[in-house]
């Protein structure tokens, strides 16, 4: 979990945590690389329509603005796998920038699996989780709720280890 | 035979048109509640995407978190576009409407 340290928000990652963190941030690499499939969920969650109502007004501006969008979001996560040690555990320090490009990619990730997984408004996820377990401990179901809530905690670790905003 | 006079028709003035008036309502962005992004996030990217005061920031939030939606910006359609199109890059789930 991230910490202030100067003007700098520092963590220390274990193994196990640079090896997901590298996974989730190359799977949404992936998902906006490959070819965007509209239809599936996880992308019309990230790119959502400007006029739902208006589906030909939507596509309009999603031509002018898509590609920018898209490799905005590639470098966020990007900053991701920059920052992190090539394999094993190490240190991670991000500056303000770097920060926010964390911010911003860990949410992505978050929106993806948040979507996959189906996670509601209502959904506890200790309960979801407890219920996974129960069933097999060894599903990808298990994996998936521990990374997400893994990632939750670490965006809210990262958003109290920033500077105040002026 | 017996002539019959053709009716006087009088030609019928089409109806004016009558102008719709100027829409002139504002557009608004609108930010939709979601089950995944977490309330200090969505926080501080109203802090960071339009300046907003920490305490602005939270009422907006806890607007968009309890009732579903919040208007977020007003003004010219293009300038809810770019930043509906901000909010995207953050990952909040933003439209754009009339007011």
């Amino acid at each position: 979990m991230f910490r202030r340290n100067g003007s700098q928000c520092v963590a220390t990652f274990a193994v196990d945590e640079v090896r997901v963190l590298r996974k989730v941030a190359g799977e949404v690499v992936g998902l906006l690389t490959d070819g965007m499939d509209h239809t599936d969920p996880v992308v019309s969650r990230l790119f959502p329509d400007i006029y739902p109502e208006k589906p030909d007004d939507s596509a309009e501006f999603r031509l002018y603005t898509e590609g920018d969008l898209k490799t905005g979001k590639i470098d966020q996560a990007g900053a991701i796998l920059a920052a992190l040690p090539d394999e094993g555990e190490g240190e991670v320090r991000l500056d303000g920038e770097a920060a926010e490009a964390w911010l911003r990619a860990i949410n992505d990730a978050r929106l993806a699996m948040g979507t996959r997984l189906d996670i509601q408004a209502d959904t506890d996820l200790g309960e979801e989780l407890d219920e996974a377990v129960l069933r097999d401990p060894g599903s990808s179901r298990v994996f998936q709720l521990s990374v997400y809530a893994y990632l939750g905690y670490l965006q809210e670790s990262l958003l109290n280890a920033l500077p105040e905003i002026e | 035979m017996v002539g019959m006079a053709l009716p006087q028709v009088a030609p019928v003035e089409s109806p004016e048109i009558e102008e719709a008036p100027a829409d002139d309502r504002p557009w608004v962005t609108i930010v939709w509640d979601d089950p995944v992004n977490l309330m200090s996030y969505v926080t501080w990217v109203f802090q960071k995407i339009f300046g907003f005061s920490k305490e602005k920031a939270e009422a907006l939030m806890l607007d968009v978190h309890n009732k579903g939606r919040a208007v977020v910006s007003s003004g010219a359609r293009e300038r809810m576009e770019m930043d509906a199109n901000q909010l995207h890059g953050y990952g909040l789930w933003a439209t754009v409407d009339r007011d």
